[in-house]
Protein backbone atom coordinates (compact mmCIF):
# COMPACT_ATOMS: atom_id res chain seq x y z
CA UNK A 1 0.00 0.00 0.00
CA UNK A 2 1.55 3.31 -1.07
CA UNK A 3 1.91 5.71 1.81
CA UNK A 4 0.97 9.34 1.33
CA UNK A 5 3.93 11.72 1.41
CA UNK A 6 3.17 14.85 3.45
CA UNK A 7 5.08 18.12 3.63
CA UNK A 8 5.74 17.78 7.36
CA UNK A 9 7.25 14.28 7.02
CA UNK A 10 10.91 13.79 7.85
CA UNK A 11 12.85 10.98 6.21
CA UNK A 12 16.29 9.48 6.63
CA UNK A 13 18.16 6.83 4.70
CA UNK A 14 16.94 3.34 5.59
CA UNK A 15 19.14 1.41 7.96
CA UNK A 16 22.15 -0.15 6.26
CA UNK A 17 21.66 1.99 3.17
CA UNK A 18 24.32 4.45 2.17
CA UNK A 19 24.02 7.29 -0.31
CA UNK A 20 27.18 8.44 -2.02
CA UNK A 21 28.61 9.94 -5.16
CA UNK A 22 30.31 7.39 -7.38
CA UNK A 23 32.78 9.02 -9.72
CA UNK A 24 33.15 5.80 -11.71
CA UNK A 25 29.39 5.82 -12.40
CA UNK A 26 29.20 9.56 -12.79
CA UNK A 27 26.12 9.47 -10.60
CA UNK A 28 24.77 9.21 -7.08
CA UNK A 29 24.14 5.70 -5.85
CA UNK A 30 22.50 3.96 -2.93
CA UNK A 31 24.45 1.04 -1.53
CA UNK A 32 23.03 -1.76 0.59
CA UNK A 33 23.81 -5.41 1.29
CA UNK A 34 24.56 -7.10 -2.01
CA UNK A 35 23.39 -4.24 -4.11
CA UNK A 36 23.61 -0.80 -5.59
CA UNK A 37 21.11 1.42 -7.30
CA UNK A 38 22.20 4.18 -9.61
CA UNK A 39 20.17 7.32 -9.24
CA UNK A 40 19.61 9.50 -12.23
CA UNK A 41 20.20 13.21 -11.92
CA UNK A 42 16.92 14.37 -10.44
CA UNK A 43 16.59 11.46 -8.05
CA UNK A 44 20.10 12.10 -6.76
CA UNK A 45 19.24 15.72 -6.08
CA UNK A 46 16.29 14.66 -3.93
CA UNK A 47 17.96 11.86 -1.97
CA UNK A 48 20.99 14.05 -1.33
CA UNK A 49 18.80 16.26 0.84
CA UNK A 50 17.31 13.37 2.85
CA UNK A 51 19.24 13.74 6.08
CA UNK A 52 16.89 12.85 8.90
CA UNK A 53 16.33 16.56 9.67
CA UNK A 54 14.79 18.35 6.70
CA UNK A 55 11.05 17.99 6.13
CA UNK A 56 9.69 17.10 2.73
CA UNK A 57 8.35 20.65 2.51
CA UNK A 58 11.81 22.10 3.14
CA UNK A 59 13.32 19.84 0.51
CA UNK A 60 10.67 20.92 -2.00
CA UNK A 61 11.43 24.57 -1.26
CA UNK A 62 15.17 24.04 -1.55
CA UNK A 63 14.86 22.31 -4.92
CA UNK A 64 12.37 24.87 -6.25
CA UNK A 65 14.96 27.51 -5.44
CA UNK A 66 17.76 25.50 -7.02
CA UNK A 67 15.81 24.67 -10.18
CA UNK A 68 13.39 27.59 -10.72
CA UNK A 69 13.00 26.78 -14.41
CA UNK A 70 11.60 23.26 -13.86
CA UNK A 71 7.82 23.08 -14.11
CA UNK A 72 5.97 20.65 -11.87
CA UNK A 73 9.05 19.91 -9.79
CA UNK A 74 7.03 19.40 -6.64
CA UNK A 75 5.09 16.48 -8.10
CA UNK A 76 8.39 14.91 -9.24
CA UNK A 77 9.89 15.27 -5.78
CA UNK A 78 6.87 13.80 -4.05
CA UNK A 79 6.87 11.00 -6.61
CA UNK A 80 10.53 10.31 -5.89
CA UNK A 81 9.82 10.12 -2.14
CA UNK A 82 6.99 7.69 -2.84
CA UNK A 83 9.22 5.48 -4.93
CA UNK A 84 12.16 5.58 -2.48
CA UNK A 85 9.82 4.69 0.37
CA UNK A 86 8.25 1.91 -1.67
CA UNK A 87 11.69 0.46 -2.35
CA UNK A 88 12.63 0.88 1.33
CA UNK A 89 15.62 3.07 0.53
CA UNK A 90 14.39 5.68 3.01
CA UNK A 91 12.51 5.49 6.30
CA UNK A 92 10.10 7.90 7.94
CA UNK A 93 11.23 9.39 11.22
CA UNK A 94 8.12 11.20 12.44
CA UNK B 1 33.26 -19.39 1.17
CA UNK B 2 30.23 -21.54 1.04
CA UNK B 3 28.54 -20.99 -2.30
CA UNK B 4 28.53 -17.87 -4.44
CA UNK B 5 24.87 -17.37 -4.07
CA UNK B 6 24.50 -13.68 -3.94
CA UNK B 7 26.63 -13.30 -7.00
CA UNK B 8 24.03 -14.98 -9.16
CA UNK B 9 21.09 -12.89 -8.10
CA UNK B 10 22.63 -9.73 -6.83
CA UNK B 11 20.92 -6.45 -7.27
CA UNK B 12 24.18 -5.00 -8.47
CA UNK B 13 23.72 -7.18 -11.47
CA UNK B 14 20.06 -6.57 -11.86
CA UNK B 15 20.35 -2.84 -11.65
CA UNK B 16 23.42 -2.61 -13.76
CA UNK B 17 22.99 -5.36 -16.25
CA UNK B 18 21.69 -2.80 -18.71
CA UNK B 19 24.98 -1.00 -18.83
CA UNK B 20 27.05 -4.14 -18.52
CA UNK B 21 25.80 -5.54 -21.80
CA UNK B 22 28.62 -4.65 -24.07
CA UNK B 23 29.16 -7.28 -25.99
CA UNK B 24 31.56 -8.73 -28.46
CA UNK B 25 34.63 -6.65 -27.76
CA UNK B 26 37.16 -6.47 -25.01
CA UNK B 27 36.83 -4.33 -21.91
CA UNK B 28 39.23 -1.63 -22.94
CA UNK B 29 36.76 -0.77 -25.66
CA UNK B 30 33.61 -1.19 -23.58
CA UNK B 31 31.97 -0.11 -20.38
CA UNK B 32 32.69 -3.21 -18.29
CA UNK B 33 33.56 -2.36 -14.72
CA UNK B 34 34.51 -4.59 -11.80
CA UNK B 35 31.74 -3.29 -9.54
CA UNK B 36 32.07 -6.32 -7.30
CA UNK B 37 35.42 -7.18 -5.79
CA UNK B 38 35.53 -10.48 -3.99
CA UNK B 39 38.60 -10.88 -1.82
CA UNK B 40 39.07 -14.55 -1.04
CA UNK B 41 41.65 -13.68 1.60
CA UNK B 42 42.44 -17.22 2.67
CA UNK B 43 41.47 -20.75 1.73
CA UNK B 44 42.09 -21.95 5.26
CA UNK B 45 38.87 -22.86 7.04
CA UNK B 46 37.98 -24.51 10.35
CA UNK B 47 34.88 -26.04 8.73
CA UNK B 48 34.97 -28.94 6.30
CA UNK B 49 31.73 -28.43 4.39
CA UNK B 50 30.92 -31.08 1.85
CA UNK B 51 29.38 -28.51 -0.52
CA UNK B 52 32.20 -25.96 -0.42
CA UNK B 53 32.73 -24.09 -3.63
CA UNK B 54 36.47 -23.61 -3.14
CA UNK B 55 38.85 -25.52 -5.39
CA UNK B 56 39.52 -29.01 -4.06
CA UNK B 57 43.25 -28.35 -4.40
CA UNK B 58 43.07 -25.20 -2.24
CA UNK B 59 45.85 -26.55 -0.05
CA UNK B 60 48.35 -25.36 -2.68
CA UNK B 61 47.37 -21.78 -1.93
CA UNK B 62 47.48 -21.76 1.85
CA UNK B 63 51.21 -21.04 2.20
CA UNK B 64 51.50 -18.08 -0.17
CA UNK B 65 48.72 -15.71 0.88
CA UNK B 66 48.90 -12.02 0.06
CA UNK B 67 50.15 -9.76 2.85
CA UNK B 68 48.02 -7.03 4.44
CA UNK B 69 49.80 -4.41 2.33
CA UNK B 70 49.16 -6.33 -0.85
CA UNK B 71 45.46 -6.59 -0.01
CA UNK B 72 45.24 -2.90 0.72
CA UNK B 73 46.92 -2.07 -2.59
CA UNK B 74 44.47 -4.35 -4.38
CA UNK B 75 41.52 -2.65 -2.69
CA UNK B 76 42.84 0.75 -3.68
CA UNK B 77 43.44 -0.22 -7.30
CA UNK B 78 40.06 -1.91 -7.71
CA UNK B 79 38.29 1.10 -6.24
CA UNK B 80 39.93 3.33 -8.84
CA UNK B 81 38.48 1.02 -11.48
CA UNK B 82 34.97 1.42 -10.09
CA UNK B 83 34.66 -1.42 -7.58
CA UNK B 84 32.15 -0.49 -4.89
CA UNK B 85 30.87 -3.70 -3.32
CA UNK B 86 33.58 -5.57 -1.45
CA UNK B 87 33.13 -9.14 -0.25
CA UNK B 88 35.72 -10.38 2.22
CA UNK B 89 35.53 -14.12 1.93
CA UNK B 90 37.55 -17.29 2.04
CA UNK B 91 37.88 -20.05 3.37
CA UNK B 92 37.18 -18.43 6.68
CA UNK B 93 38.46 -14.85 6.51
CA UNK B 94 38.55 -14.58 10.30
CA UNK B 95 41.52 -16.94 10.36
CA UNK B 96 43.54 -13.88 9.31
CA UNK B 97 44.25 -11.38 12.03
CA UNK B 98 44.35 -8.37 9.68
CA UNK B 99 40.69 -8.26 8.66
CA UNK B 100 40.33 -5.26 10.97
CA UNK B 101 42.96 -3.36 8.92
CA UNK B 102 41.33 -4.36 5.65
CA UNK B 103 37.94 -3.17 6.92
CA UNK B 104 39.31 0.23 7.94
CA UNK B 105 40.90 0.72 4.54
CA UNK B 106 37.72 -0.40 2.75
CA UNK B 107 35.71 2.21 4.61
CA UNK B 108 38.27 4.91 3.87
CA UNK B 109 38.08 4.07 0.18
CA UNK B 110 34.27 4.19 0.08
CA UNK B 111 33.48 0.51 -0.36
CA UNK B 112 30.28 -1.04 0.89
CA UNK B 113 31.94 -3.94 2.65
CA UNK B 114 30.66 -7.37 3.54
CA UNK B 115 32.34 -10.02 5.67
CA UNK B 116 31.28 -13.48 4.51
CA UNK B 117 31.88 -15.82 7.41
CA UNK B 118 31.03 -19.11 9.06
CA UNK B 119 31.10 -17.24 12.34
CA UNK B 120 33.99 -19.27 13.70
CA UNK B 121 36.46 -16.82 15.20
CA UNK B 122 34.02 -13.93 15.57
CA UNK B 123 34.43 -12.54 19.08
CA UNK B 124 32.92 -9.51 20.83
CA UNK B 125 36.26 -7.79 20.52
CA UNK B 126 36.58 -8.38 16.80
CA UNK B 127 33.02 -7.47 15.91
CA UNK B 128 33.38 -4.23 17.87
CA UNK B 129 36.55 -3.46 15.90
CA UNK B 130 34.70 -4.16 12.65
CA UNK B 131 31.87 -1.87 13.70
CA UNK B 132 34.28 0.90 14.67
CA UNK B 133 36.25 0.36 11.47
CA UNK B 134 33.15 0.77 9.29
CA UNK B 135 32.35 -2.74 8.08
CA UNK B 136 28.88 -2.46 6.53
CA UNK B 137 27.52 -5.95 6.92
CA UNK B 138 28.23 -9.52 7.85
CA UNK B 139 26.87 -12.53 6.02
CA UNK B 140 26.66 -15.62 8.16
CA UNK B 141 26.35 -19.13 6.81
CA UNK B 142 23.76 -21.33 8.49
CA UNK B 143 23.18 -24.95 7.67
CA UNK B 144 20.11 -26.33 9.33
CA UNK B 145 17.73 -26.11 12.23
CA UNK B 146 19.21 -29.26 13.70
CA UNK B 147 22.59 -29.65 15.31
CA UNK B 148 22.75 -33.08 13.74
CA UNK B 149 22.69 -31.91 10.11
CA UNK B 150 24.73 -28.77 10.79
CA UNK B 151 27.47 -30.78 12.41
CA UNK B 152 27.31 -33.54 9.83
CA UNK B 153 27.55 -31.43 6.69
CA UNK B 154 30.28 -29.14 8.08
CA UNK B 155 32.03 -32.06 9.78
CA UNK B 156 32.39 -29.85 12.86
CA UNK B 157 30.43 -29.13 16.03
CA UNK B 158 29.46 -25.59 15.15
CA UNK B 159 25.69 -25.51 15.58
CA UNK B 160 25.54 -23.70 18.92
CA UNK B 161 28.27 -21.30 17.90
CA UNK B 162 26.28 -20.15 14.90
CA UNK B 163 23.25 -19.33 17.02
CA UNK B 164 25.48 -17.32 19.34
CA UNK B 165 27.18 -15.47 16.51
CA UNK B 166 23.83 -14.62 14.91
CA UNK B 167 22.79 -12.93 18.13
CA UNK B 168 26.12 -11.10 18.32
CA UNK B 169 25.73 -9.74 14.78
CA UNK B 170 22.22 -8.53 15.52
CA UNK B 171 23.31 -7.11 18.86
CA UNK B 172 25.86 -4.88 17.15
CA UNK B 173 23.22 -3.36 14.91
CA UNK B 174 24.29 -5.16 11.76
CA UNK B 175 21.76 -6.22 9.17
CA UNK B 176 21.33 -9.95 9.57
CA UNK B 177 22.18 -11.60 6.27
CA UNK B 178 21.97 -15.36 6.38
CA UNK B 179 23.14 -17.74 3.71
CA UNK B 180 21.84 -21.28 3.66
CA UNK B 181 23.14 -23.73 1.09
CA UNK B 182 20.39 -26.20 0.26
CA UNK B 183 21.07 -29.85 -0.44
CA UNK B 184 19.49 -33.22 0.10
CA UNK B 185 20.14 -33.18 3.84
CA UNK B 186 18.43 -29.89 4.72
CA UNK B 187 16.05 -29.04 1.88
CA UNK B 188 13.22 -30.88 3.63
CA UNK B 189 13.58 -28.49 6.60
CA UNK B 190 13.11 -25.33 4.58
CA UNK B 191 10.00 -24.09 6.32
CA UNK B 192 11.65 -24.49 9.71
CA UNK B 193 14.83 -22.84 8.40
CA UNK B 194 12.82 -19.81 7.27
CA UNK B 195 11.06 -19.67 10.63
CA UNK B 196 14.40 -19.83 12.42
CA UNK B 197 15.76 -17.00 10.25
CA UNK B 198 12.74 -14.89 11.02
CA UNK B 199 13.03 -15.61 14.74
CA UNK B 200 16.70 -14.58 14.63
CA UNK B 201 15.58 -11.28 13.11
CA UNK B 202 17.17 -11.86 9.71
CA UNK B 203 16.84 -9.00 7.23
CA UNK B 204 17.93 -11.11 4.27
CA UNK B 205 18.17 -14.82 3.72
CA UNK B 206 19.74 -16.40 0.70
CA UNK B 207 18.57 -19.91 -0.08
CA UNK B 208 21.30 -21.19 -2.28
CA UNK B 209 20.58 -24.46 -3.97
CA UNK B 210 23.94 -26.18 -4.26
CA UNK B 211 25.72 -25.52 -7.50
CA UNK B 212 28.24 -28.14 -8.41
CA UNK B 213 31.81 -26.90 -8.41
CA UNK B 214 34.79 -27.76 -6.21
CA UNK B 215 33.88 -30.02 -3.30
CA UNK B 216 30.19 -29.98 -4.14
CA UNK B 217 30.93 -31.44 -7.57
CA UNK B 218 32.97 -34.21 -5.97
CA UNK B 219 29.98 -34.91 -3.72
CA UNK B 220 27.28 -34.29 -6.30
CA UNK B 221 25.72 -37.75 -6.17
CA UNK B 222 25.35 -37.48 -2.42
CA UNK B 223 24.14 -33.86 -2.22
CA UNK B 224 21.68 -33.45 -5.05
CA UNK B 225 18.06 -33.38 -3.91
CA UNK B 226 15.17 -34.75 -5.96
CA UNK B 227 13.40 -32.47 -8.42
CA UNK B 228 10.23 -32.84 -6.34
CA UNK B 229 12.11 -31.59 -3.26
CA UNK B 230 13.33 -28.53 -5.16
CA UNK B 231 9.83 -27.78 -6.43
CA UNK B 232 8.48 -28.12 -2.91
CA UNK B 233 11.20 -25.79 -1.60
CA UNK B 234 10.23 -23.21 -4.17
CA UNK B 235 6.58 -23.55 -3.22
CA UNK B 236 7.37 -23.16 0.50
CA UNK B 237 9.46 -20.08 -0.22
CA UNK B 238 6.66 -18.51 -2.23
CA UNK B 239 4.10 -19.31 0.44
CA UNK B 240 6.34 -17.93 3.18
CA UNK B 241 6.86 -14.69 1.24
CA UNK B 242 3.10 -14.27 0.89
CA UNK B 243 2.16 -15.14 4.45
CA UNK B 244 4.92 -13.64 6.56
CA UNK B 245 4.47 -10.09 7.83
CA UNK B 246 8.16 -9.58 8.52
CA UNK B 247 10.33 -7.57 6.15
CA UNK B 248 12.77 -10.42 5.68
CA UNK B 249 13.87 -10.54 2.06
CA UNK B 250 14.28 -14.03 0.64
CA UNK B 251 16.53 -14.76 -2.32
CA UNK B 252 15.96 -18.19 -3.79
CA UNK B 253 18.82 -19.22 -6.04
CA UNK B 254 17.38 -21.66 -8.54
CA UNK B 255 19.36 -24.87 -9.07
CA UNK B 256 20.41 -24.92 -12.69
CA UNK B 257 20.44 -28.70 -13.03
CA UNK B 258 16.66 -28.71 -12.78
CA UNK B 259 16.09 -25.79 -15.12
CA UNK B 260 16.23 -26.00 -18.88
CA UNK B 261 18.20 -22.85 -19.56
CA UNK B 262 21.62 -22.09 -18.13
CA UNK B 263 22.40 -19.26 -15.74
CA UNK B 264 24.09 -16.12 -17.03
CA UNK B 265 27.11 -17.05 -15.02
CA UNK B 266 28.66 -14.13 -13.09
CA UNK B 267 26.46 -11.92 -15.27
CA UNK B 268 28.98 -12.50 -18.00
CA UNK B 269 32.69 -13.29 -17.95
CA UNK B 270 34.66 -10.24 -16.87
CA UNK B 271 31.59 -7.99 -16.87
CA UNK B 272 31.05 -6.88 -13.25
CA UNK B 273 32.89 -9.34 -10.99
CA UNK B 274 36.52 -9.61 -10.15
CA UNK B 275 37.89 -12.09 -7.67
CA UNK B 276 41.28 -11.89 -6.06
CA UNK B 277 42.21 -15.20 -4.48
CA UNK B 278 44.32 -15.88 -1.39
CA UNK B 279 47.53 -16.12 -3.41
CA UNK B 280 46.73 -13.11 -5.60
CA UNK B 281 45.36 -14.79 -8.70
CA UNK B 282 42.79 -12.57 -10.38
CA UNK B 283 39.77 -14.47 -11.69
CA UNK B 284 36.47 -13.66 -13.37
CA UNK B 285 34.77 -16.43 -11.36
CA UNK B 286 35.48 -18.73 -8.45
CA UNK B 287 36.41 -21.84 -10.32
CA UNK B 288 37.99 -20.44 -13.50
CA UNK B 289 41.31 -22.09 -12.71
CA UNK B 290 39.87 -25.46 -13.76
CA UNK B 291 39.80 -24.28 -17.40
CA UNK B 292 42.51 -25.64 -19.68
CA UNK B 293 45.11 -23.54 -21.52
CA UNK B 294 44.41 -20.43 -19.50
CA UNK B 295 46.90 -18.36 -17.62
CA UNK B 296 45.36 -16.10 -15.03
CA UNK B 297 46.96 -12.84 -14.02
CA UNK B 298 48.23 -12.31 -10.48
CA UNK B 299 48.13 -9.02 -8.60
CA UNK B 300 51.74 -9.38 -7.54
CA UNK B 301 53.07 -9.56 -11.08
CA UNK B 302 50.45 -7.89 -13.22
CA UNK B 303 48.31 -5.49 -11.22
CA UNK B 304 44.53 -5.31 -11.38
CA UNK B 305 44.17 -2.87 -14.22
CA UNK B 306 46.09 -5.09 -16.59
CA UNK B 307 44.23 -8.13 -15.27
CA UNK B 308 40.80 -6.65 -15.94
CA UNK B 309 41.41 -4.76 -19.15
CA UNK B 310 44.25 -6.40 -20.99
CA UNK B 311 44.83 -9.94 -19.79
CA UNK B 312 44.01 -12.62 -22.35
CA UNK B 313 42.19 -14.60 -19.65
CA UNK B 314 39.68 -11.84 -18.86
CA UNK B 315 39.09 -11.13 -22.53
CA UNK B 316 38.76 -14.73 -23.61
CA UNK B 317 35.02 -15.15 -22.98
CA UNK B 318 33.87 -11.58 -23.11
CA UNK B 319 31.19 -11.00 -25.68
CA UNK B 320 30.18 -13.89 -27.93
CA UNK B 321 32.95 -14.31 -30.50
CA UNK B 322 34.03 -17.52 -28.78
CA UNK B 323 30.65 -19.21 -29.06
CA UNK B 324 29.97 -22.40 -30.99
CA UNK B 325 26.67 -23.72 -32.21
CA UNK B 326 24.00 -24.08 -30.93
CA UNK B 327 24.78 -20.94 -28.88
CA UNK B 328 26.11 -18.84 -31.73
CA UNK B 329 22.82 -18.61 -33.61
CA UNK B 330 20.57 -19.01 -30.56
CA UNK B 331 17.98 -16.30 -30.00
CA UNK B 332 18.60 -16.53 -26.25
CA UNK B 333 22.36 -16.10 -26.29
CA UNK B 334 22.16 -12.57 -24.90
CA UNK B 335 20.11 -13.80 -21.95
CA UNK B 336 22.50 -16.46 -20.73
CA UNK B 337 25.70 -16.07 -22.75
CA UNK B 338 25.77 -19.84 -23.17
CA UNK B 339 25.90 -20.47 -19.42
CA UNK B 340 28.95 -21.32 -17.38
CA UNK B 341 32.30 -22.02 -19.02
CA UNK B 342 33.58 -23.98 -16.02
CA UNK B 343 30.50 -26.17 -15.90
CA UNK B 344 30.70 -26.78 -19.65
CA UNK B 345 34.31 -27.87 -19.30
CA UNK B 346 33.99 -29.92 -16.13
CA UNK B 347 31.07 -31.88 -17.49
CA UNK B 348 31.83 -32.15 -21.21
CA UNK B 349 35.55 -31.48 -21.53
CA UNK B 350 34.89 -28.56 -23.90
CA UNK B 351 34.97 -25.10 -22.32
CA UNK B 352 33.49 -23.45 -25.40
CA UNK B 353 30.49 -25.70 -25.73
CA UNK B 354 27.02 -24.80 -24.50
CA UNK B 355 26.52 -25.31 -20.77
CA UNK B 356 25.08 -28.85 -20.61
CA UNK B 357 22.32 -27.51 -18.37
CA UNK B 358 20.74 -26.05 -21.50
CA UNK B 359 18.17 -28.38 -23.03
CA UNK B 360 19.47 -27.30 -26.46
CA UNK B 361 22.99 -28.49 -25.67
CA UNK B 362 24.07 -31.71 -27.37
CA UNK B 363 25.59 -32.59 -23.98
CA UNK B 364 22.38 -32.16 -22.01
CA UNK B 365 22.30 -35.93 -21.46
CA UNK B 366 25.18 -35.38 -18.99
CA UNK B 367 22.82 -33.49 -16.70
CA UNK B 368 20.14 -36.14 -17.05
CA UNK B 369 22.78 -38.74 -16.22
CA UNK B 370 23.92 -36.76 -13.18
CA UNK B 371 20.37 -36.54 -11.88
CA UNK B 372 19.96 -40.27 -12.42
CA UNK B 373 23.26 -41.01 -10.67
CA UNK B 374 22.18 -39.03 -7.65
CA UNK B 375 19.21 -41.38 -7.33
CA UNK B 376 21.32 -44.48 -7.68
CA UNK B 377 22.05 -45.80 -4.18
CA UNK B 378 25.31 -47.39 -5.37
CA UNK B 379 26.61 -43.85 -5.95
CA UNK B 380 24.56 -41.62 -3.69
CA UNK B 381 25.22 -43.70 -0.60
CA UNK B 382 28.98 -43.56 -1.01
CA UNK B 383 30.65 -41.69 1.86
CA UNK B 384 30.80 -37.91 1.48
CA UNK B 385 34.26 -36.46 0.99
CA UNK B 386 34.75 -33.57 3.40
CA UNK B 387 36.85 -30.50 2.70
CA UNK B 388 39.93 -31.44 4.70
CA UNK B 389 43.50 -30.30 4.22
CA UNK B 390 44.66 -33.88 3.85
CA UNK B 391 42.18 -34.60 1.08
CA UNK B 392 43.05 -31.32 -0.63
CA UNK B 393 46.73 -32.23 -0.58
CA UNK B 394 45.86 -35.52 -2.21
CA UNK B 395 43.78 -33.82 -4.93
CA UNK B 396 46.54 -31.26 -5.48
CA UNK B 397 48.88 -34.03 -6.50
CA UNK B 398 46.51 -34.85 -9.37
CA UNK B 399 43.58 -37.09 -8.68
CA UNK B 400 43.14 -39.57 -11.48
CA UNK B 401 39.58 -40.57 -10.71
CA UNK B 402 38.35 -36.97 -10.56
CA UNK B 403 40.29 -35.89 -13.68
CA UNK B 404 38.84 -38.80 -15.60
CA UNK B 405 35.33 -37.85 -14.59
CA UNK B 406 35.52 -34.03 -14.63
CA UNK B 407 38.47 -33.35 -16.97
CA UNK B 408 40.25 -31.48 -14.17
CA UNK B 409 40.58 -31.49 -10.40
CA UNK B 410 37.41 -29.50 -9.68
Amino acid sequence: MAEEIKHEDIYDMALHHRFQWEAAQDSYVILFPEGMVKLHGGAGEVVQLVDGKATVGEIVTALKTKFPEVDGIEADIIGMFGMALGKAWIRKLN
Amino acid sequence: MSQPTSLGESVVQQELSGQAKNNGVSANATQTQPLWLLAEVTYRCPLQCAFCFNPTDFDKHTQNELTTEQWIDALRDARKMGAVQLGISGGEPLLRDDIEDIVVEAKKLGYYSNLITSGVGLTEKRIQAFKDGGLDHIQLSMHDITAEINNFITNTKTFKLKQKVAAMIKGHGYPMVLNVVLHRYNIGHLKEILEMAEALGADYIELANTQYYGWSLVNRDQLMPLKEQVDEAERITKEFREQSDSNMKIFFVVPDYFGDRPKKCMNGWGEVFMIVTANGDVLPCHSARVLPNMEFPNVKADGLEYAWKESPAFNKYRGDDWMKEPCRSCSEKENDLGGCRCQAFLLSGDAESADPVCSLSPNHYLIEQAIEDSQNPALSEKPIIFRTNAKSKEYGEGDKERIERFHAVP
